[in-house]
């Protein structure tokens, strides 16, 4: 099945604005989104936590209205058109779409139904997606009785029974174990590549943003502040090769010899040495060799690939950590969710 | 219209589930009357016009109809909390079908308890009047959707918030039951008492399944039982449908 019958942009916002205002302070959540996403693109929204992410997929997607601004979803006005956008599209929130005291195959019928599928179609589909998002063993259990990864395989399910035009999915990795995040991918790939939806996800990883989207749009404060592919945003970073030596001395001398390796940054911190640079994971071998043969062997080795603090301090000069602490920023609880989820 | 009535079936047949497969949940929910109905029966005196029983009975199963339609907002709310109700916000489904199917189930756990009861009284000093018991039922029954619809409507309201919702409900529960003569008439009662008694559209509701319940068919009480109920199922479709309409 491919969708076909609309020409133009999937998704245009022109001036998106949403404001919320609680204790009498005002967040501005979202401001000015211009954006235009084409039929069939696969794109990221990377930002931390409180960027204005979910505020922006829960506009798209008809939950809220926008302060100010224009956005249509499929050829439909998300204010004027609410109910054509619904049957377009598909999404997965960032809370559990199953109700805990269904079962999860229920509640896949129900929602095939719900899409106007006949009772058999909604079936057959809901023994697809089972099978798919390997549920067999718990489809048929009370919700509430499943694990985290299993409830969140079953929203992502839920989102997928149309197999709607336009999917949205917020942080649908979130709880998910290593070997299920790449099931998942391959899913969102092949459902992509077969029917040609336009998907958009947020996360909050360069990395899977990177293995899932072709375009990656980065927010902050409810602004963009990058639209770019996720190869571009990563050589741009390059990766980051950190060297532990025996004595402040000998990193001296290894960060002096470093300096010399082209489009490199060399930062020297005590005993440790962080060079960021291109491709970095393929030339530690060669500067391991060098460094050694200069009669100063790092005693540690370490190389990273970037990851959303890095792009942040990119694009903004201010690492993660700043962000946090900044007086307009209202999400303090959230701060230490973001750290440690930067750091995994 | 046919979307609907499309949407309204599935909302409800999604709700009633949860019902079917657990049945005992239904038992459950109506400890608290028949606890009231063991306590209460044997200090009734016994009455001029009959068995005290014949005059109890319909009060609790009234009582059993406004507690489990009143505590169905309940549900609603774990759904706004987990997230799928924003889940079926998104889905086609309309808006009054979301709240209107909601309501309309709650029919089926009503009529499952009031067997019960009837069930459990009947070999004691209890007449089955077969007929009027299920006149009554219907009567019942739209009162149910009306009080289920206004506590989905205070779910939405309260967003999430359990304390409020728990705190309107309890304050409102018990006043309405004592002022419609659920547990006592209100026969005698001072002036002002009698007033809310009778601005109190239960009142109606009560007075007519007893009089059913009696196997006697006196056509205004029966009639104005029937308004009762209608205006508050009215009401509740009404205030329901517009706190759902907002909702996000
Ligand atoms: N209903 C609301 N009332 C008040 N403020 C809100 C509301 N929803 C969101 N916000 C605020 O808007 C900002 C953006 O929130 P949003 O949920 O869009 O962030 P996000 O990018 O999805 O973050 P996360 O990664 O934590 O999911 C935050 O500061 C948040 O506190
Ligand atoms: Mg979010």
């Amino acid at each position: 099945m491919t969708h076909t019958t609309q020409t133009g942009p999937a998704i245009v916002t022109r001036g998106l604005t949403r404001h919320f205002t609680s204790h009498k302070q005002t967040v501005e959540a979202v401001q000015g989104l211009d954006l235009e996403i084409g039929q069939g693109e696969l794109v990221a929204f990377l930002g931390p936590n409180g960027a204005g992410k979910s505020t922006t997929l829960r506009m798209l997607t008809t939950l809220i209205p926008p302060t100010s601004g224009t956005a249509s979803v499929a050829g439909h006005d998300v204010v004027s058109g609410q109910r054509d956008v619904r049957r377009a599209i598909g999404f997965v929130g960032q809370g559990n779409g199953a109700g805990h005291r269904q079962l999860g195959r229920d509640e896949l019928i129900s929602q095939g139904r719900a899409h106007g599928l006949s009772r058999a179609d909604a079936r057959h589909r809901a023994a697809e997606l089972v099978e798919d998002l390997d549920l067999d063993a718990v489809a048929d259990r009370k919700v509430s009785t499943l694990s985290g990864g299993q409830r969140r395989r079953l929203d992502i399910a839920m989102g997928l029974v149309h197999l709607p035009r336009v999917l949205f999915l917020d942080e649908p990795s979130t709880g998910l174990d290593p070997q299920n995040r790449i099931n998942l991918q391959e899913l969102i790939q092949r459902l992509h590549a077969e029917s040609g939806s336009t998907v958009v996800l947020t996360t909050h990883y360069l990395e899977e943003a990177d293995a899932l989207a072709g375009r990656v749009i980065v927010v902050d404060h409810g602004r963009m502040i990058a639209d770019d592919t996720a190869a571009r945003l990563k050589s741009r970073l390059g990766d980051l090769v950190r060297l532990g030596f025996d004595s402040a001395t000998e990193a001296a001398r290894a960060a002096a010899r470093l300096s010399r390796v082209p489009d490199a940054r060399v930062d020297v911190t005590v005993a440790s040495v962080d060079l960021r640079v291109k491709d970095g994971s393929t030339l530690v071998g060669g500067l391991l060799a060098d460094l050694a043969a200069d009669g100063v062997p790092p005693t540690r080795v370490e190389v990273a690939r970037p990851t959303l603090d890095d792009v942040f301090l990119d694009l903004t000069g201010r690492s993660l950590r700043e962000t946090q602490q900044s007086p307009t920023d209202e999400a303090d609880t959230d701060s230490a969710r973001t750290e440690s989820e930067v750091a995994a | 219209m046919s979307t609907f009535v499309n949407d309204t079936v599935n909302v409800m047949s999604r709700e009633l589930k949860p019902v079917w497969r657990e049945p005992m949940a239904v038992v459950f929910a109506m400890i608290q009357p028949l606890v009231f109905l063991g306590l209460f029966a044997p200090l009734l005196p016994e009455m001029a016009t009959g068995s005290a029983l014949q005059w109890f009975v319909p009060g609790i199963v009234a009582m059993t109809a406004l507690m489990g339609a009143s505590f169905t907002g309940a549900n609603l709310m774990e759904e706004m909390q987990s997230g799928s109700h924003e889940r079926q916000l998104v889905s086609p489904l309309g808006r009054p079908a979301l709240l209107v199917g909601r309501a309309l189930k709650e029919v089926v756990p009503m009529l499952m308890q009031v067997a019960i009861i009837v069930a459990v009284v009947t070999p004691f000093s209890f007449d089955l009047h077969l007929p009027g018991v299920l006149v009554a039922a219907l009567v019942l029954s739209l009162f149910s959707i009306g009080v289920g619809a206004l506590s989905f409507a205070l779910a939405l309201a309260s967003k999430g918030q359990d304390w409020m919702f728990w705190t309107i409900q309890q304050t409102l529960l018990f006043p309405t039951l004592l002022t419609a003569g659920v547990l006592l008439p209100v026969d005698g009662a001072p002036r002002w008492l009698e007033v809310v008694s009778m601005l109190n559209p239960m009142t109606y509701v009560v007075d007519a399944t007893r009089a059913l319940f009696a196997g006697a068919w006196p056509a205004d009480v029966v009639l104005q039982g029937v308004a009762g109920a209608a205006v508050v199922a009215a009401l509740g479709l009404v205030v329901g449908v517009r706190a759902m309409r907002r909702s996000s």
